[in-house]
């Protein structure tokens, strides 16, 4: 499905990306794990389309299309879907509006009949289900005066929503309490299907007794220095990270 | 012939208060005088830097002339915000027109009243308080006393709260070309009396005209006014409105100025803080296009302790439009423990678009608060990459985020269906039609 070859990328001419090779399949789970500074978040947003990361080098092909040609918009007609570190906050629209805008345009992508707000409103109930949320966020604005966990718990009710091929969630648990940490990887779970993949990118292992990796890469300071399993994961909560460096002589 | 001689003219061949008590003539001829003397301002007076109103100088606007309308109410219907039981009160090219307005009963000995009326009814409250908060020093207000044929006096006695919003509707429509028009609104608000009052500005139909409004309010101790103005003049009217305020002792004022329409514009939102404790909150949205221009002035006059102004005043500006917010803050010495906020928040559209924006605090005590931010830019990249990567367009990722930042300061309007439709309106103008 995603199959990215040698990437380079940079931000203010700042190399950031130093060669990452990853190729995810349908109905795969990959973890992406690191400290602080190696690079996740700014794969997670490359993959996306973050206008303000520049692609230096390497390849990234999306269902066999050329995704590094694509505009954001374009990327997520075509199904991918990125679960935002720092959500933004959009004061003055509403959650429905922005939410039916979003389903109305992927539909749109896919040939399928745009729905009127009467429609949208069952598909929501349903939806909202998922994250344990109610009606009312509907009718606030998008993000704006949202806890940490509403906000994230919004992003999973958008991927919920869009139903997404390619789910990317950065940093998902970040900030979360166990309850919103919980409903948070629950969503995420009930949303997985053979035909889709999610690529979780976490600093910490926790998010990970939840939502369970079938491969799991560690990546510091621009490269992928280890991939394997799920005990792979394990390893890092009990070790930590410089081990991996060390071995990988990425710390001088 | 200068601009301000033809006005004596056209002064000396009106007839002027010719049922009233002597002192209106008077007063109106001082400030013929006044106007006179002081004449039209030009970007020299500090006051009027960034707006030229020769536009308005090298014309002679005639005052309008006052004859029926054939206009009804489905004409006017659209904006009446769809409040069927607001008091509503209509003036079509300045004329009163009592066949489309609306207003059921007051609450207890609460008075509403033409500016006619109140000279029938209540003279000697419009001889001691018309002319008091705004004298005419300046030259809109000068001439707006001099010319002012009809408009509103509203009083609300003690302890009374009315609940009713009373909407003051001003159209004009082809009728009003070349003229010009001089609304006054007088409102007292009494110890502890509450109430709401809705001034609209709209036009049917294209025309060259002038408004000039001015609105004297007097919010006594503990009371509460709620006071919004929508100026949506035709494109290419004039308007210059100037609001005065007065607030006693722990009184509540909260003006809220929504503008998009005309293509010269001067609001004055000015409040005199008399009585400590006492609150003024100033907000407005102003939204211009093509080469309309707008400028905002706002003055707080912090005389008495322990007051707190907020003011948010927001502006999209799009082709080559021009936007001006000019906040002014007097501290006097005595008003210690002053708490003032004011920020201007100004985003540019058009490649021409272009906004001045200037705080201005005078602070003579030593123990107050008070802060002013402006920004001015254009649409946050951040909030542009999260739309699009929920698969919404580029164009329509614009309109959105253009039509949130505008409804943000819709939210300081706490007149619910006013609000609502403001929304609409701005929804309408800044959402592509075939959207969803």
């Amino acid at each position: 499905m995603l199959k990215i070859e040698n990437l380079t990328a940079s931000a203010g001419g700042k190399q950031i990306l130093k060669g990452i090779s990853l190729a995810v399949n349908a109905g795969e789970v990959h973890a992406i794990m690191g400290p602080n500074g190696s690079g996740k978040s700014t794969l997670a947003q490359v993959i996306a389309g973050h206008p303000g990361y520049e692609v230096t080098g390497g390849t990234v092909t999306y269902e066999g299309q050329d995704l590094l040609e694509m505009d954001a918009e374009v990327r997520a007609q075509k199904g991918i879907f990125l679960a935002f570190q720092y959500p933004v906050e959009i004061p003055g629209v509403s959650n429905a509006y922005f939410l039916r805008a979003a389903y109305n345009e992927i539909r749109k992508a896919r040939g399928e009949e745009e729905v009127d707000p009467m429609e949208f409103l069952d598909v929501m109930t349903e939806k909202l289900k998922i994250v344990e949320m109610t009606e009312d966020m509907l009718q606030r604005s998008v993000n704006a005066g949202f806890s940490g966990g509403e906000k994230k718990r919004n992003e999973i009710l958008q991927m919920a929503v869009l139903s997404p091929k390619l789910a990317v969630l950065d940093e998902t648990d970040s900030g979360l309490d166990i309850d919103a940490l919980r409903i948070v990887a629950e969503g995420v779970n009930k949303l997985k299907r053979p035909d889709n993949a999610t690529v979780v990118v976490t600093h910490y292992q926790r998010l990970l007794n939840y939502i369970v990796p079938d491969y799991v890469h560690v990546l510091a300071q621009g490269r992928i220095v280890r991939s394997g399993g799920k005990e792979l994961a394990l390893e890092l909560e009990e070790r930590g990270y410089d081990w991996l460096l060390e071995a990988a002589g990425a710390t001088a | 012939m200068t601009a301000h001689s033809k006005y004596r003219e056209l002064f000396e061949a009106a007839v002027h208060g010719a049922a009233a008590k002597d002192w209106l003539p008077k007063l109106k001829i001082a400030a013929i005088e006044q106007f006179e003397a002081v004449g039209f301002p030009t970007t020299r007076d500090e006051d009027w830097h960034f707006t030229s109103v020769t536009p308005i100088a090298e014309r002679t606007f005639r005052p309008v002339k006052l004859s029926a309308t054939t206009l009804t109410s489905n004409d006017i219907a659209r904006f009446t915000y769809g409040q069927d039981d607001w008091h509503l009160l209509v003036f079509v090219n300045g004329r009163y027109e009592p066949a489309l307005s609306n207003f059921a009963e007051l609450d207890a000995e609460a008075q509403v009243m033409t500016f006619s009326e109140a000279l029938k009814e209540a003279p000697e409250l419009l001889a001691e308080r018309l002319g008091t908060l705004a004298p005419a020093k300046q030259a809109f207000t000068a001439l707006n006393t001099a010319f002012m044929a009809d408009g509103v006096v509203i009083r609300v006695p003690k302890d009374i709260a009315l609940e009713t919003p009373i909407h003051i509707l001003y159209v004009t429509d082809a009728h009003a070309n070349n003229a010009s028009l001089h609304p006054r609104t007088l409102v007292i608000a009494e110890h502890g009396a509450q109430a709401t009052l809705i001034e609209t500005f709209a036009s049917i139909g294209s025309g060259t005209y002038l408004t000039n409004h001015v609105a004297e309010v007097v919010v006594g101790d503990n009371a509460r006014v709620d006071h919004y103005k929508v100026q949506r003049e035709d494109g290419n009217a004039f308007h210059v409105g100037t609001t005065q305020a007065t607030q006693g002792r722990d009184s509540i004022y909260h003006a809220f100025s929504f503008a998009t329409g005309a293509q010269l514009s001067r609001t004055n939102v000015y409040s005199r803080l008399l009585g400590s404790n006492a609150e003024v909150r100033l907000n407005g949205l102003y939204a211009l296009e093509e080469a309309q221009h707008a400028d905002h002035q706002t003055f707080v006059e912090h005389i008495a302790p322990a007051c707190s102004s907020r003011e948010v005043y927001k502006g999209i500006l799009d082709g080559t439009s021009h936007g001006v917010f000019n906040g002014k803050v007097y501290v006097d010495p005595q008003a210690q423990q002053t708490d003032g906020k004011q920020t201007n928040h100004t985003l540019l559209i058009g490649d021409g678009a272009r906004v001045d924006t200037k705080p201005q605090l005078e602070i003579f005590a030593d123990d107050v608060k008070c802060t002013h931010g402006a920004t001015v830019g254009r649409l946050d990249d951040m909030a542009q990459f999260y739309m699009k990567s929920r698969g919404i367009g580029a164009e329509r990722t614009r309109a959105l985020l253009t039509y949130a930042f505008a409804a943000e300061v819709l939210e300081l309007i706490e007149l619910e269906p006013l609000k609502v439709a403001l929304e609409g309106l701005l929804f309408e103008r800044f959402i592509p039609p075939d959207s969803v």
